[in-house]
């Protein structure tokens, strides 16, 4: 889940300077948002994709002010560490 | 004009993690003499509520946004036919995020811009009363007063189109203001989209708001202008017909 463009974000800016006061000084904007990682089935990969689409839509992301994008990967388990991204 | 069968009766909604609802019950029942009932989210019926009251807090621990797991407690649903029946429902601080969650307000409200949380009192400009009568109606255009405010996340956003429908129909009822009225970048505590502290919606039977009245209702706390959000709820009733029946 990420802010929309032109959404002000304030938890992005202010970790933005202070990447900058640790020298990163190319650091031009910081834009924060959520992961999430679900361990779920479905029959088929586009069972998959619905299925997130809708979880997005009715709870996980606010239209007002966010976008939700997301990735299926097939068997693989939320605590496995080779499911981050 | 009496009320028909006596008091105001208010229904007070309880999420796991709400923090102000004993506060609009002493208001509602111990300075004001009405009937005040707790209802805790799980309950799927309003009973005999003349309005209803969605107080602050933090529902559901405010996890993955402030409002977004309330909004699907089995008593949104009552909330909502309430709501779209013309009932009076009022949403504060943590209640107003609820109902925008909801989908029964316009708008979002997000972490407030300078990170903090604020907890100070606020003056704010009273704007077109008239759209919310059951809320406002004792108050005038222009009226200036203050309340508490206490969230870390009250900043009022929406999209450029939406803000201009709620301004054309007359529906920021609330703004943050300094001590002689005007709407300043420095008077505005969370970084508002142009300083809005509450709104209603169409009917103009939903209240949301981000400061506390019900905690401004004795001189003994600092002040009592939130008083006058209930005396106009009070007024209302009196004056609704159907909430007259109701009593019968």
């Amino acid at each position: 889940m990420a802010l929309r463009a032109g959404i002000a974000d304030p938890e992005g800016q202010t970790i933005g300077s202070a990447l900058r006061s640790l020298g990163y000084a190319t650091v031009a904007e910081v834009r924060s948002g959520k992961l999430m990682r679900i361990n779920f089935e479905a029959d088929d990969h586009a069972t998959a994709e619905a299925e997130v689409a809708e979880m997005c839509r009715r709870l996980l992301a606010n239209p007002v002010m966010e976008v939700a994008s997301w990735e299926i990967r097939a068997d693989e388990q939320v605590g496995d560490e080779r499911a981050l991204p | 004009m009496t009320l028909l069968a006596g008091r105001p009766r208010v229904a007070v909604a309880v999420f796991p993690g709400t923090w102000s609802e004993r506060d609009f019950v002493h208001v509602a029942g111990s300075v004001l003499g009405w009937e005040a009932r707790l209802l805790w989210h799980t309950e799927t019926d309003l009973g005999d509520a003349d309005a209803v009251v969605l107080p602050g807090g933090f529902a559901h621990g405010d996890h993955l946004r402030t409002g977004a797991i309330a909004r699907f407690s089995p008593i949104m649903a009552a909330v909502g036919a309430f709501a779209a029946a013309g009932g009076p429902v009022i949403g504060s601080c943590n209640g107003f995020q609820v109902l925008t969650e909801a989908g029964l307000l316009p708008g979002a409200l997000m972490r407030n811009d300078h990170l903090e949380f604020r907890c100070d009192w606020q003056t704010l400009r009273v704007e077109h009363p008239s759209a919310c009568a059951s809320w406002l109606g004792d108050l005038a255009e222009g009226d200036l007063i203050r309340l508490p405010i206490s969230h870390g996340e009250g900043r009022f956003v929406a999209g450029a189109a939406t803000l201009d429908a709620l301004e054309a129909s007359g529906r920021v009822v609330l703004r943050y203001a300094d001590d002689v009225g005007r709407v300043t970048a420095d008077a505005n505590p969370n970084g508002s989209e142009r300083g809005i502290a509450g709104i209603v919606n169409e009917r103009g039977n939903v209240l949301g708001l981000m400061p506390h009245p019900e905690r401004a209702a004795e001189p003994e706390v600092g002040g009592s202008d939130g008083l006058r959000l209930f005396r106009s709820l009070e007024r209302w009733l009196h004056d609704q017909p159907a909430a007259a029946e109701r009593r019968l």
